[in-house]
């Protein structure tokens, strides 16, 4: 469990004012650094036995078992736009829990915790994939690279007419 | 809420559901001083616990309650009205009590009226039994109760003493029914002075005594349950329930390890924590159980106030209350299960007066059942009324469009009666306070299908009507047939499953195709078959053999398909998980499962599947929907037809039961042999018929009809083989042509419908001599009573084309209910093996019934044996005739036919 108890829920409109702070969990996807809020993340673990869903939405990778649990892998390469994974390097997975059920979100590579200040935090840019963007919500510089702070609730919006097709 | 009072809240509660019933009993059973002592205990309990916890109004109702009935014990004679006021008296205690729990505090209010009446019934019985008191007054307690000396002394001494009668009533109580002679002994003096004193001391001395009788002889069952009984939160169980599932998920992946490491000091602890946890999972199964009667508790009560309110008389059995079944599917059927007895008591049953006109006994009976059958809780409730009334439905259903008049004409009665399923059908013409009101069967109906039960009805004009419904036994944990496919595992519920079939090319079951359906012959009955990985788009093509598989022959509803799968392992007792959000839309699965090796597999709905199939689909929803309800209420009378062309552009059509096979041969394998087309078919030399105006190719492949029968084979000619459709074969021009029973219309084209009987001669003259069948070219009716389509669709087209007007009916019950309505049929041709009411059964009802005795039955079977029929002969069959056996059924009819014009 990577889960600490100082954490803060102010992910989206905290005032930066006076200088709130939140941590991430930072993973690579596609090679590129996202960050998500750590009051969201469960847990982090090593999907196994990963089982398909005939005719689900192409997002869902399949549902696994987790301690007893059923829960719900999310393709985050085909959720973001993201060509898949041929470098043969088995996921990881990021666990959060939405309304009771729990989903694991299948990404390359976790990576530290960061805390950064929210004022430092920057809208998304206008050109960014729109399928990323949908999910996104605003950009950290750090040190040589730019980190993508994702929405989960965004994330786990995969509504029945996209499921559909 | 304070804790005590929820307890009190709880336990009264069920207490007066048990009081209910005991009153009705104790109705039906005045001497039954046993059933009148759990009630006054019961009562008792209730107004002790109420003065306790200060509810004064609750407590005054209980005790001018207990007064009245301490009165019946004293042999004060048990009048319906004095039962009616107690339950009233009880009614009112429920409202109280529901208003207690909703505010926590007991409502103002005053029952003078109530307990006025109790008193002056109290009163009015006094008066009844002081009157007749000086000669029976010793005796009358001996009536009610064992303990007889000493009562009568008392109650004499006291009344003039005017002594509170609750004083006099706890003695009573407490002294108990069966005083034992030694206890009997000691009292003995009390005719003393003071009243109180002696009551006192009485009620201490023979208290030990009598709670021991008590517990050992009188009290029922459940109160030595209740002792040691103690009440634990659902949630709590459910818990426990989730908790032991992750256990065995445990357990079993425990020992898949230690299979893979021979030898380890593990073993032995691991095979005794596996047995420790499968005791686990049974017991906390089991405390999910509960018999049905819990559900059933209220009906009696309902039943006694519906007969009141209806001036009619019920009489309501219960045959086994102590089948157990799932908390959650018990409480999911108590609803629609209180409706059904509500419509059988309103609906069902008729008035004494009607009954004593149609020569049936004055008092109705409503008969509730509950047995276990394979995997399955069967409930029926039936009831010996009116039965259904047809005309009404029909009626009904076409002023609610459900269907159109001609459409009714043409439909079985019991496919009229399931119309009672459609939602807002009532036929009550007046809506009374009990039922009527349109909202009803559906939402029994869709309640049962929400557990994966089913419904069905069956009502005779005049007799009564029954309903049985089927539900698995819990929904939490289902038995699965885990298959493959596609290279992925999944689960089929056994429920829908009926048998496997493993098709091999070459064997008897093979997998054929009809252009592009899949079908499966078995058993003569052509299965329409469907690749489960087709269905769910994972088809990896790997298995190039479409001729091989393992057929899942599933049945929904009355539709039964073949689902091919690329592997079968075992079954398994799987723990139902409901699906994701993400995930629910998914007709084709129900939920998901984790199965003993810990991986997550996907249950596959047998309903999603047929409904994909273009099945009927036994909802709710699509019964709204028009066409679906017209397709459900006519899948029986639906024939698969197989369209081709042949000679001419206008289609033709034959019923796809009697095709055997669809073959393309290479046209240079047919060969001209003695003036006749033939072609070497499985080793045999097969002969081919055109039909008019049909010539043989002369290049490419030439599509033929094959028709089997008998180890013959013969090849129809074809032009082109068009489709199969599901159509009313509904014969509207009859036709001049050999060969051309008619003109039908078929996916709106006119259509000519063969007549496969003038084709079969055409390649071996003996097939069946067609002179014996053209011989009696009268309008002489015949029933033919068979529960296979194969065979109907069979024998109707050869017993029309000997003349004889034919009326089918797909089983015993449908039709006797056919020959009841008055039709005249001359001849009458059953079928032996029939589910529900087989041949024998059917050739008996029809002896004894006045009417139909002198129509002639002949019994057609597969089975041919002395014994059978010699049985036959008992059970009133006129003759008994091989099904296979054509000329000589059609003897046989001649034979009987003429007879009974000669007696005429």
């Amino acid at each position: 469990m990577t889960t600490t108890t100082t954490t803060t829920t102010t992910t989206t409109k905290a005032p930066s004012a006076d200088g709130a702070i939140t941590e991430y969990v930072t993973t690579m996807i596609g090679g590129q650094l996202f960050g998500m809020p750590i009051s969201r993340v469960q847990d982090v673990f090593m999907p196994e036995r990963l089982t398909r869903v005939p005719l689900s939405s192409s997002d869902v990778a399949g549902v696994l078992n987790l301690r007893g649990r059923i829960v719900t892998a999310i393709d985050m390469r085909s959720r973001l736009g993201l060509p898949k994974n041929d470098d043969g390097k088995p996921p990881m997975a990021v666990g959060v829990d939405l309304r009771g059920e729990s989903y694991g979100l299948l990404i390359d590579s976790i990576g530290e915790v960061l805390k950064l200040a929210d004022e430092s935090r920057e809208v998304n840019p206008v050109n960014l994939d729109p399928r990323m963007a949908k999910m996104a919500d605003g950009v950290h510089r750090l040190d040589g690279q730019l980190m993508v702070v994702l929405d989960v609730d965004r994330i786990l919006e995969i509504s029945p007419d996209k499921l559909a097709a | 809420m304070d804790d005590l009072l929820r307890e009190f809240l709880t336990e009264t509660n069920e207490s007066l559901d048990t009081v209910d019933n005991q009153l009705v009993r104790f109705e039906q059973d005045p001497n039954n001083a046993k059933i009148l002592d759990n009630i006054f205990r019961l009562v008792h309990t209730i107004k002790g616990t109420c003065g306790f916890l200060g509810l004064p109004r609750l407590e005054a109702l209980a005790h001018a309650a207990e007064t009245l009935m301490g009165k019946f014990r004293d042999g004060m004679p048990v009048t319906g009205e004095a039962v009616t006021l107690i339950l009233t008296t009880i009614d009112r205690i429920k409202e109280i009590l529901g208003q207690l729990e909703a505010t926590e505090a007991e409502p103002e209010g005053v029952d003078e009226d109530l307990i006025g009446e109790l008193h002056h019934m109290v009163e009015k019985g006094m008066e009844s039994m002081t009157e007749s008191a000086p000669p029976i007054a010793p005796e009358a307690p001996v009536a009610a109760e064992t303990a007889p000396l000493i009562v009568p002394t008392l109650e004499r001494e006291l009344r003039p003493g005017e002594v509170s009668l609750e004083e006099l009533e706890r003695a009573f109580q407490e002294t108990a029914i069966e005083v034992a002679p030694p206890a009997a002994a000691a009292p003995v003096a009390p005719p003393a002075p003071v009243a109180e004193k002696p009551a006192a001391p009485k009620a201490v001395a023979p208290k030990p005594a009598a709670k021991k009788t008590a517990v050992e002889v009188d009290q029922p069952e459940a109160d030595k349950v209740a002792n040691q009984s103690i009440r634990v939160n659902v949630d709590t169980l459910e818990h426990l329930m989730t908790m032991v599932s992750e256990l065995v998920l445990t357990r079993n992946q425990l020992l898949e390890i230690s299979r893979r490491h021979e030898d380890t000091e593990f073993k032995v602890p691991l095979q005794r924590l596996s047995t420790v946890t499968a005791e686990l999972q049974d017991g906390v199964m089991k405390t999910r159980m509960q018999p049905i009667g819990n559900a059933w508790q209220k009906l009696p009560r309902i039943v006694r106030d519906l007969a009141g309110e209806l001036g009619k008389q019920i009489e309501l059995e219960m045959h086994g209350a102590d089948t157990e079944l799932d908390r959650q599917v018990l409480d999911l059927i108590k609803d629609p299960l209180t409706h059904m007895v509500r419509n059988s008591a309103d609906h069902g049953l008729e008035t004494p007066a009607e009954r004593a006109a149609e020569g049936k006994p004055e008092q109705g009976t409503i008969r509730l059942s509950a047995y276990h059958e394979g995997g399955h809780i069967l409930i029926c409730i039936a009831d010996n009324g009116r039965g259904l009334n047809t005309e009404r439905i029909k009626a009904k259903a076409i002023s609610n469009g459900l269907a159109t008049e001609a459409d009714i004409e043409k439909m079985s009665e019991a496919q009229i009666h399931k119309f009672i399923f459609a939602p807002g059908f009532s036929t009550a013409a007046a809506i009374t306070s009990v039922s009527g009101r349109g909202v009803g069967m559906d939402v029994v109906r869709t309640n049962i299908d929400q557990i994966g039960g089913t419904i069905d009805i069956k009502s005779v004009a005049g007799e009564g009507s029954s309903v049985t419904i089927k539900i698995p036994l819990t929904l939490a944990i289902v038995s699965a047939l885990i298959v493959e496919a596609g290279g992925d595992r999944f689960a089929i519920p056994q429920l829908a499953v009926v048998e496997l079939v493993r098709a091999r090319a070459n064997s008897e079951h093979r997998i054929e195709r009809i252009k592009d359906t899949p079908v499966l012959r078995l058993r003569n009955k052509l299965l329409p078959l469907m690749h489960l990985k087709k269905l769910l788009q994972i088809d990896d093509g790997s298995s190039a053999d479409p001729e091989n598989g393992f057929i899942v022959v599933t049945q929904v509803g009355n539709q039964t398909f073949g689902i091919v799968v690329d592997g079968v392992f075992h079954t398994e007792e799987i723990v139902v998980k409901p699906m994701s959000t993400k995930l629910r839309h998914i007709g084709m699965f129900s939920g998901n499962t984790i199965l003993g090796d810990g991986a997550v597999i996907m249950i596959v709905d047998p309903n999603g599947i047929a409904q994909e199939l273009g099945a009927l689909a036994s909802n709710a929803h699509e019964i709204a929907d028009e066409n679906a309800a017209m397709r459900a209420m006519n899948a029986e009378q639906l024939t698969s037809l197989l369209v081709f062309r042949a000679g001419s552009a206008q289609p033709k059509a034959v019923p796809l039961g009697l095709v055997t096979r669809l073959e393309e041969v290479g046209v240079d394998k047919v060969e001209l042999s003695n003036g006749r087309y033939m072609v070497q078919y499985r080793d045999q030399l097969m002969p081919l018929v055109q039909m008019e105006g049909v010539t043989v190719r002369t290049s490419g492949t030439q599509p033929i009809l094959v028709f089997a029968d008998d180890g013959r084979s013969m090849g129809l000619v074809v032009d082109e083989i068009v489709d199969i459709v599901e159509e009313r074969l509904h014969i509207e021009v009859a036709s001049g042509r050999e060969g051309i029973l008619g003109s039908a219309v078929i996916k709106g084209l006119a259509t000519e419908v063969i007549d496969v009987g003038h084709f079969l001669p055409m390649a071996f003259a003996d097939w069946f001599s067609r002179k014996e069948m053209r011989v009696s070219a009268t309008a002489q009716s015949v029933l033919l009573v068979d529960d296979s389509a194969f065979f109907r669709n069979m024998l109707s087209p050869v017993l029309k084309a000997a003349g004889y007007k034919v009326r089918v009916a797909t089983n015993a019950q449908e039709g006797l209910s056919f020959l009841r309505s008055g039709q005249e049929v001359d001849v009458i041709l059953t079928d032996i093996e029939m589910p529900d009411m087989n041949g024998f059964e059917f050739a008996e009802t029809i002896r004894a019934d006045q009417k139909l005795s002198h129509t002639p039955i002949i019994a057609l079977s597969a089975m041919i044996s002395p014994a059978a029929i010699e049985r036959g002969r008992l059970a009133g069959f006129h003759d008994y005739v091989a099904k296979f056996d054509r000329p000589g059924l059609i003897a046989a009819l001649k034979e009987q036919t003429t007879e009974v014009r000669q007696a005429a």
